[in-house]
């Protein structure tokens, strides 16, 4: 499952390392930060999707403090 | 300015007054270090505290390197040894850059969804009493009636039950020429209703809705990232441990060896470090790439990311689909070849007579050639398969048909000639003519082909049709090399033997209608999609989407690639050289914090700069 939110980041180079932060992560398949979008992809296995997901924000929060998801 | 945004410039503004206090204070109160540490640490942490606390973060996190890891590292560094002001400054100028680059992308990224503001806000669903309720796109079902008032965006496509009016297609297409529809007409979403009332029973939901459709891929389009936007980022990753490396190797390894000057030294590895800071690449790339993008869209091209407009930028070869394409794929009475004593009006008169009942494409265009006939002058019209059609036309037998028509009938014919398909006609067994009909050549073809080839790029056309016809075209439009009657399968041979072809680092586009080309589509670097009005094939099999079918575009979507990659490579060049440049110059003493600041912030304003002039569209739109 392939799925895309509104996030909130603040610098471009946040956003490059929260996307290699969160395709590090396991179970993800393929991620993708847009700084200019401001859109999150994550692509991973419907049945775990929802504590990768979970796992992405705490990634990127711990990067960034102020990034926010519209989940 | 965002709320945050303004934050930022309060803490600027105060920041900055607090220096002022500062720098008077300290010219009239002689104090102590200790007492100007004091004076000067209250703006720096106005002003650094974030960066201060990011930085800790970043180490904690085990991601060390970045830019606030640098500020931090080096305003510290500055401030420890005495050099108060230049510490604070450097945090100072450093956030006038960040509040500057925030601004710029943000006032970008509107410019950009105000070039797409094709989302329609609502729309207006008629009740079984005719009563309007105003509602959610998103909620309005399939067959639901909706009415579209003279300025508004259709929101959802449909078609006309009643009304009759114009559509701006502006904002799809980036074509001005206004489109006129009528009741039965399909029409698609994102266009404005310029004239009068329109009521159309939807045909889609929203979300599979052709706006929904182009949003969702221009949003889309800057999740796939070029090549040298994922270079950038691999750079950044490896370049800030490197000179933070060389930065200790410079503090460390001169006074050792050299003896004494570790301020000094400490210094300039300290300036080392606060010029080497990547920003400016690593915004003003996927920043050029996103106005790229966005400003194709406005001109009607579609590209679904940044790696096809890098591969767009080098195009070597352009393959082309023939009908739909080059041409309109649609047929017309191109020549008339009467037999002597025959008048070429009488002659299209029994042809469009005799075929009057039938709905062949041919049959059609015979009866567009000449309209306001009578239908009721024929009768008796029996279709012979394979060869034509026999019809009584006021009494008089007419054949209509291919040349085995004529020869199964025996009539003497002149046979025609010429691309495209003859019809011959006969009436009581006299032979009255030819009539020739073909498919138009769309008028930008041939201007389109010869934009490509200027840009030299090669041109092939990849065609199913007969050999005679195409080979006709090809030498119209100035095409350099056909190859005819292909088999879809046929096209993805030939286009597998173009791509080994092809000189190393050239890309290859095949151009297609999209319906029956999706294979081709999919197996070319960069597969351009006609026909995107309607067929959702085209969107999802191509990289590169021609919103108004106009093979002119291909070209145009060059230019701005190229334009494109153009500022990319100027920025990197221009941003590493700088860099490199100061680098050098700080290391041997020359460049003091205060260069380091200009190399740091100054070129990362130029370089967004540079990047914001891919916004202009108009400097491309000739």
């Amino acid at each position: 499952m392939q799925k895309k939110y509104n996030i909130e980041v603040d610098c471009a180079n946040c956003a490059a390392k929260i996307e290699t932060a969160i395709k590090a992560l396991p179970g993800v398949k393929n991620a993708s930060v847009s700084f200019m979008a401001q859109k999150l992809l994550l692509e991973a296995d419907d049945a775990q999707f929802q504590s990768v997901l979970q796992q992405a924000v705490r990634a990127a929060k711990k990067i960034e403090p102020d990034f926010e998801i519209e989940l | 300015m965002t709320k945050k945004q303004k934050k930022t410039l309060r803490r600027i503004l105060l920041a900055a007054a607090l220096v002022l206090c500062a720098v008077l204070a300290l010219q009239v109160l002689p104090l102590p270090w200790y007492g100007q540490l004091a004076v000067w640490l209250v703006p720096y942490l106005v002003i650094g505290y974030d960066v201060l606390y990011k930085a800790v973060l970043g180490i904690k996190s085990g991601e060390v390197f970045d830019e606030n890891f640098l500020m931090a590292v080096a305003t510290v560094g500055a401030m420890g040894c005495g050099e108060y002001a230049e510490g604070v400054a450097v945090m100072l100028f450093y956030q006038v850059g960040e509040l500057f680059q925030s601004y710029a992308v943000g006032k970008s990224r509107r410019s950009i969804s105000a070039l797409m503001d094709i989302r329609p806000d609502s729309a207006n669903l008629e009740g079984p009493d005719g009563t309007l309720t105003v509602t959610d796109p998103d909620e309005v079902p399939v067959g639901a009636v909706i009415a579209v008032r003279p300025g508004e965006k259709i929101p959802l496509d449909g078609v006309v039950e009643s009304g009759e009016s114009t559509l701006d297609t502006a904002a799809l297409t980036g074509e001005s020429r206004p489109r006129t529809v009528r009741p039965g007409d399909e029409v698609i979403s994102g266009c404005v209703n310029q004239q009068g009332l329109l009521r159309i029973r939807t045909t889609k939901v929203y979300g599979e809705s052709t706006v929904a459709k182009i949003l969702d891929l221009v949003e889309n389009s800057s999740l796939k990232k070029a090549k040298v936007e994922n270079f950038i980022t691999k750079f950044a990753h490896w370049y800030t441990p490197a000179v933070c490396a060389a930065a200790l190797a410079l503090a460390v390894l001169p006074p050792l060896v050299l003896g004494g000057g570790w301020v000094t030294w400490l210094l300039r590895a300290l300036t080392f470090l606060v010029i080497s800071c990547p920003c400016a690449l690593v915004i003003s790339i996927p920043l050029t790439f996103f106005g790229g993008i966005g400003g194709a869209s406005r001109c009607g091209i579609l590209v679904k990311g940044g790696n096809y407009l890098e591969a767009l930028a080098h195009t070597g070869t352009a393959a082309f689909d023939k009908t739909g394409t080059l041409t309109k794929g649609v047929f017309k009475v191109t020549q008339t070849a009467p037999a002597p004593g025959v008048a070429a009006d009488e002659l299209l008169e029994q042809a469009a007579l005799a075929e009057s009942y039938s709905s062949h494409p041919i049959s059609k265009s015979l009866r567009e050639a000449c309209p306001g006939l009578d239908a009721r002058r024929a009768a008796d019209a029996q279709e012979i398969a394979g060869q034509g059609v026999r019809t009584r036309v006021d009494g008089r037998t007419v054949l209509a048909g291919n040349a085995r028509l004529m020869e199964a009938n025996g009539i003497a014919y002149t046979a025609g000639s010429g691309a495209g398909t003859v019809v011959y006609v006969a009436r009581d067994g006299q032979f009255l003519g030819s009539i020739l009909i073909s498919d138009e050549e769309k008028p930008t073809a041939r201007p389109a082909v010869q934009d490509l080839r200027a840009q030299g790029v090669r041109t092939v056309m990849l065609t199913g049709d007969d050999p005679a016809v195409a080979r006709q075209v090809a030498q119209d439009l100035g095409i350099d090399e056909v190859h005819a009657g292909l088999l879809p399968a046929g096209k993805v041979q030939q286009v597998e033997a173009l791509l080994a072809q092809k000189e190393n680092g050239k890309m290859l586009a095949f151009v297609g209608d999209g319906i029956n080309d999706a294979p081709v589509l999919m197996r070319a670097d960069i597969g351009i999609a006609m026909g995107a009005l309607g067929s959702d094939a085209a969107i999802e099999a191509a990289d590169v989407v021609l919103m108004d079918d106009d093979p002119a575009k291909i070209g145009l979507a060059m230019r701005i690639a190229r334009k494109c990659m153009a500022i990319v490579y100027q920025n990197i060049v221009f941003a590493l050289g700088v860099k490199a440049l100061c680098l050098l110059l700080s290391a041997v003493g020359v460049a003091n914090m205060w260069w380091a600041v200009f190399a740091d912030v100054g070129v990362m304003v130029l370089a967004v700069l540079n990047a914001t002039r891919m916004l202009n569209v108009h400097s491309y739109q000739k």
